[in-house]
């Protein structure tokens, strides 16, 4: 195998974070510079959105359930077992809603962005639409951001929902506690805050898997040992980067508004 | 049967009269990871003219097409193409000058999500504001130019390897460019196809007039071109006698190691005292 040496490393991946800035700036650039392409923007949005909804569900569904399950274990020694909804509605509307249907939606689409975009590098198709006047970034990577933030906000919205409905039926039918004391307590625990924090994480992790998975496919080189490698990368990369930024917005977020 | 012609797109400033030429190379130079492929690459293309690039693989052929769209920006030197500098120009003004140029890459490059009649009219839905009528009647006539009709509602998986550059050479003319560029338009085909791809870049030189680079390692495809010419009564391409061959407007340029070393006509080419040269054409 052969050795890298450090620098060299060092400088790649300088050079890679300073083409991924560039790369961003130039797909948000292009949200306010024409043509706009909204007719791929609605078919990227059914694509990403509508076809991300059964995982988005099923996943929300199963956290909830858990999230019960679990927090009603440790509810019991104190004898607070009723406090479940409060517990799940904080847990799925802060945390758990945004990251767990981010990384779904980055699974799903960053790797179905990197692999379309980098079949269409190796196979000369982004090459043709440059020669035939029309601008990839502009025709393929934005329309796929912007879907990709707005999609994600709607799918947690509903992801939250579905979770809290998946601590209610563990709450009936496990723990026999009443479903409007369930509904009473998980809506009353949330404040404005919880809720902005929790609504404001998909718009970045949108931006992120988007953007990630565009970055990869359109830096695809090497044939299709070349595409599955950039669909591996833009999938471990968004991953990676949505927890790392979940922990630095959470944080960012508490002291700002003063969350507890 | 007459040959069909392309209807002439009015939006395209004709400028066929200017005997200025259209694409100049001068002294261009591109290397790769430390690997110099061009080397002080100088050659002109006059107006209506075709030439033909040979080289062996890796010679940068390919390269040079790419160079003259502006995909790719060379190292030094500098390109003209229908007199703007292409090394000099902002990407969004190249998508303006691209618009007068065709291109046909070497495996076709057909969008695989859109069908032949998307594929062929990607131009013309791009620019917006063109009927939908009229779109359809352009793609057919370009179609029917190429031969193929009949396949405007089928994916480019359902077509064979010849229809595919077919089609992308009916992509390229749908717009009547002043330029066409063709990448190995024949390459990995057999010859009965070879030779019709042969006969539509040949029509497309003589009924239309079109400036063309063409890169290729088939020689027979060029000698063809250099001795056939399209019979507008017929439909077909046809052998000149041997006397007529130097009025085909068609040059041919050999790269070697990064550099030229032939520019000329097939007169000269055949009596060149090269021994890499005679070698390569034997």
């Amino acid at each position: 195998m052969e050795l890298t040496s450090p620098t060299y490393l060092a400088k790649e991946t300088i050079q890679t974070v300073q083409d991924y800035a560039l790369f961003c700036v130039q797909a948000v650039a292009n949200v306010f510079r024409k043509p706009l392409y909204l007719a791929d923007m609605v078919r990227q949005a059914d694509s990403i959105g509508v076809g991300s909804l059964p995982i988005v569900v099923l996943t929300g569904f199963f956290t909830g359930a858990v999230l019960a399950v679990q927090a009603s274990n440790t509810l019991e020694r104190f004898g607070s077992v009723t406090l479940v909804g409060q517990l799940v509605s904080l847990s799925m509307v802060r945390e758990l809603g945004p990251v767990l249907t981010s990384l779904m939606v980055a699974g799903r689409n960053s790797s179905g962005m990197a692999s379309e975009l980098g079949s269409m590098i190796v196979s000369e198709q982004i090459d043709a639409m440059r020669a035939l006047g029309t601008d990839p970034m502009k025709k393929l990577v934005t329309p796929r951001v912007v879907s990709t933030v707005f999609m994600l906000f709607f799918l947690t919205i509903i992801s939250d929902l579905v979770g809290l409905t998946g601590g209610l039926f563990i709450a009936k039918v496990l723990l026999r506690l009443d479903a409007r004391q369930y509904w009473y307590n998980a809506w009353q625990t949330l404040v404005f805050q919880d809720v902005f924090m929790g609504l404001l994480k998909p718009v970045l992790f949108g931006f992120i898997i988007a953007t990630i998975g565009c970055f990869y496919g359109m830096n695809a080189r090497g044939g299709t040992q070349g595409v599955g490698r950039a669909t591996t990368q833009a999938v471990v990369a968004a991953s990676v980067l949505i927890l790392a930024f979940d922990l630095f917005i959470t944080r960012f977020l508490m002291i700002t508004l003063a969350l507890n | 049967m007459s040959a069909p012609t392309l209807p002439i797109d009015s939006t395209v400033p004709n400028t066929r009269e200017d005997s200025s030429p259209v694409i100049v190379f001068e002294d261009v130079a591109i290397s790769f990871s430390g690997n110099e492929v061009l080397r002080g690459v100088s050659f002109r293309l006059a107006r209506g003219e075709t030439k033909a690039i040979f080289g062996v693989a890796g010679s940068g052929k390919s390269l040079i097409l790419k160079l003259a769209l502006g995909l790719i920006r060379p190292d030094s030197g500098r390109i003209v193409v229908l007199g703007e500098d292409v090394t000099q120009m902002r990407e969004n003004d190249l998508f303006k000058l691209r618009g007068k140029v065709g291109m046909v890459f070497q495996e076709s490059a057909l969008f695989d999500s859109l069908t032949v009649r998307e594929n062929v009219a990607y131009r013309l839905m791009e620019e917006h504001g063109i009927y939908d009528e009229d779109i359809d009647r352009r793609v057919l006539e370009v179609l029917h130019f190429v031969e193929l009709e009949h396949t405007v509602d089928l994916n480019p998986s359902e077509l064979s390897g010849g229809m595919r550059r077919r089609v992308a050479i009916a992509r390229a003319l749908i717009t009547q460019p002043e330029l066409l560029l063709y990448d190995s338009p024949t390459g990995g085909l057999d010859p009965v196809t070879s030779n019709t791809i042969i006969e539509l870049i040949v029509k497309q030189r003589d009924v239309n007039k079109t400036s063309a680079l063409l890169v290729t390692h088939r020689l027979q495809d060029a000698f063809t071109m250099a001795t056939h010419q399209f019979d507008k009564q017929t439909n077909r391409m046809v052998a000149l006698p041997p006397g007529q061959h130097c009025d085909v407007p068609i040059s041919f340029l050999i790269l070697r190691d990064g550099k030229i070393i032939f520019d000329g006509d097939l007169q000269t080419l055949c009596r060149s005292e090269d021994e890499y040269i005679r070698e390569y054409i034997s």
